[in-house]
């Protein structure tokens, strides 16, 4: 199995409303899988499924090859995007409190909590209150409290809110470090560049639908447009855009040049390579750029939703 | 299992820490005892006041009519005459009584005026009308001629022994003892329900507003979090009912040791002899027809449906409770649904006062089977003796509906406590049920 989940033509209905409709999705293992989607598509049901806080109407979900069981609740770790710990019950108490239900025992559970509180340097935050503690600082021991039992499968639901730039950068190296260490990583978020950062594969759910998935590079593949962005230095300008406008389609680009070059959006036809496209220009004209305009995950976020409804 | 107890744990400590709790179990007692103290205390000063009652005997009748007691001292102002004694009244005495001049002793019960600063208590009132009736028909029998020792004679007083068919006697102190016993068990629930169900409440709204709830879910079932809270809330309560009953006993039994000693030891000394003789022969009897009657109580019955109706009871409110919490983001939205869960346990409270009276009537059985009433109701009846099919459908009832409820309760739990910013309707609620 190189799967670590698998959920299997997964259906839940709320009364009327369904919220999921015939989800499949597959979690390679040691992989970052990103979950994306609007508010309100889907995600959550999802997550809450995985995590056998719900149950699916219909639909499987397997974890490492097994079918979902209560006892797997310990090979998962999910920090909800509503996070929360009990005010004023104390840092360290509730870390042990929290590791003890998910299956560790006290001893292996104080060790693992003394190794992530000196690593994230908050040791004198064990007798404190929440209550006591910033929002930041409260949202740094709910990770460790997420991630302290070693599970498989982690999920995030918007890890980074609520961290400031130093501490989201801290989390992202954690999360990395935790995906080298073997975990998978299952990451719902709305901040796409963190998507094209870290994950290798993505999930699109959308109105209780899965409209795309797969491997990130197959993804941008998949939605290549052949077009490409070029900066031309010329004496004269019009001349060239006319020749250019002969043999491809080019429009103008956004981007602002700082050496007042011509900078174009060339799209090709399917029989035309960029290497035609090189050769053309290098004939008419000084080359200062060369791009593939490769689409980012908003605008594949973006196109996906907007054709799927 | 091991994950409930751990709930369990959490949160009896989190209970129990709690500083309010800490304070509420450590001040109770003591505010028992010192209102137990200051009705003692003022007990004490309204005995040392001395009342004293002047009076004015036109009719030269009553000169003897008036013994003085602890209380109230009686002084004769006749030789000054009603004007005089009534100014020396007003400086220095409690009130004047002026029974004025009459032949005809039938006029004089109606003829005798009391003046005073104050409105006279009732008490004082009564006691000089008894001493007056009292003196006037020995008068009216010495006019009739009639002896005396002989009307003496004919004046009987009735105890009867109730027992009943199987034996067992009861008597009047019995039925008060026995009104205690259950009023105070019936009372004792109804406090903890309310008590610790709206702690149930709390705690599920504080995890709520805290959204922790999706973390601990993911942990484990929200059946085992419902019961580990139910539990552990109520062990917090078992914890602190023991604590009352230690520190309580502790300091009534020696507040009554220092201050019941000194009591007698002092009063005894201005009774004469023979009158603390008859006292001491009366309190034993007393004490041993109570003791008497605490044998006669069915205690081992009273002692397991105690413990059965608390559980049960407390357990179909408590998951009521647990229910509501879950449904509300706040406490300030819980009032709709308080209503009908706080209307059986008063109603229960109530029907209680008519069985003390009517123990076997039908209010009283009717409201001792239902499930929702019994917990207070039957504890009620059981020291007046409950037949023994009523006390089994009771308690079967009342097992079948706490499971039931325990299982909606779940039901709506699970959905509503991953339910945020809608104030949830009874409809609404109804759909929760089928999710």
């Amino acid at each position: 199995m190189n799967n670590v989940l698998t959920v299997e033509n997964v259906c839940k209905n709320y009364g009327s409303f369904t919220a999921l409709n015939n989800v499949s999705i597959s979690v390679p293992k040691g992989s970052i899988f990103g979950l994306l989607g609007p508010n309100g598509a889907g995600k959550t049901s999802l997550i809450r499924i995985i995590n056998q806080i719900t149950l699916p109407d219909s639909g499987t979900v397997y974890l490492d090859g097994e079918i979902l069981q209560p006892h797997h609740i310990q090979h998962i770790g999910y920090l909800p995007e509503e996070r929360g710990l009990y005010k004023s019950m104390k840092v360290g108490e509730q870390a042990l409190y929290l590791a003890q239900l998910k299956g560790m025992s006290k001893e292996e559970a104080k060790r693992k909590l003394k190794y992530w509180f000196e690593k994230f340097e908050i040791t004198h935050w064990w007798d404190k209150k929440i209550q006591e503690l910033s929002k930041g600082m409260a949202q740094k021991v709910q990770f460790i409290v997420t991630v302290m039992h070693t599970p498989k499968l982690l999920i995030f639901d918007e890890p980074f809110s609520g961290f400031d730039p130093i501490n989201a950068n801290l989390i992202k190296d954690e999360i990395l470090n935790l995906r080298d260490e073997g975990a998978s990583i299952i990451f719902s978020t709305h901040r796409m560049e963190s998507v094209e950062e870290m994950c290798d594969y993505i999930a699109l759910i959308n109105k209780s639908n899965k409209i795309l998935d797969g491997k990130l590079k197959d993804i941008k593949q998949q939605f290549k447009t052949n077009q490409f962005e070029v900066g031309l230095l010329s004496d004269n300008k019009e001349l060239l855009l006319n020749q250019i406008n002969e043999k491809f389609s080019a429009e103008n680009s956004q981007t602002i040049s700082f050496n007042d070059d011509l900078r174009l959006l060339i799209n090709l036809k399917n029989c035309e390579t960029s290497k035609d496209l090189i050769e053309f220009l290098n004939n008419k004209a000084q080359i200062t750029h060369f791009t593939e305009v490769i689409p980012s995950v908003n605008d594949i976020f973006l196109k996906s939703v907007a054709s799927n409804s | 299992m091991d994950k409930l107890k751990l709930i369990i744990k959490r949160e009896f400590l989190a209970k129990v820490k709690n500083k309010s709790f800490i304070i509420m179990t450590v001040l109770s007692p003591l505010m028992v005892v010192g209102l137990f103290l200051l009705i003692i205390f003022l007990n004490e000063k309204n005995a040392e006041e001395i009342r004293t009652i002047a009076f004015v005997d036109e009719s030269q009748k009553f000169s003897d009519a008036f013994e003085d007691s602890d209380a109230v001292k009686y002084i004769d102002l006749t030789s000054l005459g009603i004007e005089e004694a009534r100014e020396k009244t007003k400086e220095f005495y409690y009130g004047l009584l002026v029974i004025p001049k009459s032949d005809s002793l039938s006029e004089l019960s109606n003829g005798i005026t009391f003046f005073s600063n104050d409105t006279p208590s009732l008490t004082v009132l009564s006691s000089i009308e008894s001493k007056l009736e009292k003196k006037i028909r020995n008068l009216k029998i010495a006019q009739l001629q009639i002896d005396v020792d002989k009307i003496k004679s004919i004046e009987t007083k009735v105890t009867i022994d109730a027992e009943n068919f199987s034996g067992e006697k009861s008597s009047k102190i019995g039925s008060v003892l026995r009104m205690f016993a259950g009023g105070g068990f019936g009372y004792l629930i109804f406090m903890f329900i309310i008590i610790y169900g709206t702690s149930v409440m709390r705690s599920v709204i504080e995890e709520k507003t805290s959204r922790i709830i999706e973390v601990i879910i993911s942990s484990v079932k929200p059946f085992q979090l419902m019961m580990g809270k139910i539990i552990g809330n109520a062990m917090a309560g078992i914890l602190q009912f023991i604590i009352w009953m230690v520190i309580g006993g502790i300091l009534l039994f020696a507040v009554t040791l220092y201050f019941g000693v000194g009591e007698v030891s002092s009063s005894s000394a201005q009774m004469a002899p023979e009158m603390v003789q008859q006292m001491q022969n009366s309190t034993n009897n007393d004490l041993q027809l109570v003791l008497q009657e605490i044998k006669n109580l069915p205690i081992l019955t009273m002692f397991f449906s105690f413990i059965i109706y608390f559980l049960g009871g407390y357990l179909i409110y408590s998951s009521i409770y647990a229910a509501i919490g879950a449904a509300v983001d706040s406490e300030t939205d819980t009032q709709q649904f308080m209503m009908p869960v706080l209307m059986p346990l008063v109603i229960a409270i109530y029907v209680g006062f008519s069985v003390i009276e009517n123990p076997h009537g039908p209010i009283a059985v009717a409201f001792s089977l239902f499930p929702l009433t019994s917990p207070i109701v039957m504890l009620m009846r059981i020291p007046f003796g409950v037949p023994w099919w009523q006390l089994i459908t009771s308690i079967l009832l009342l097992i079948i509906t706490f499971i039931g409820m325990v299982w909606f309760a779940a039901k709506i739990y699970r959905v509503g406590i991953l339910m945020y910013g809608k104030k949830p309707s009874y409809k609404e609620i109804y759909k929760w049920l089928k999710y």
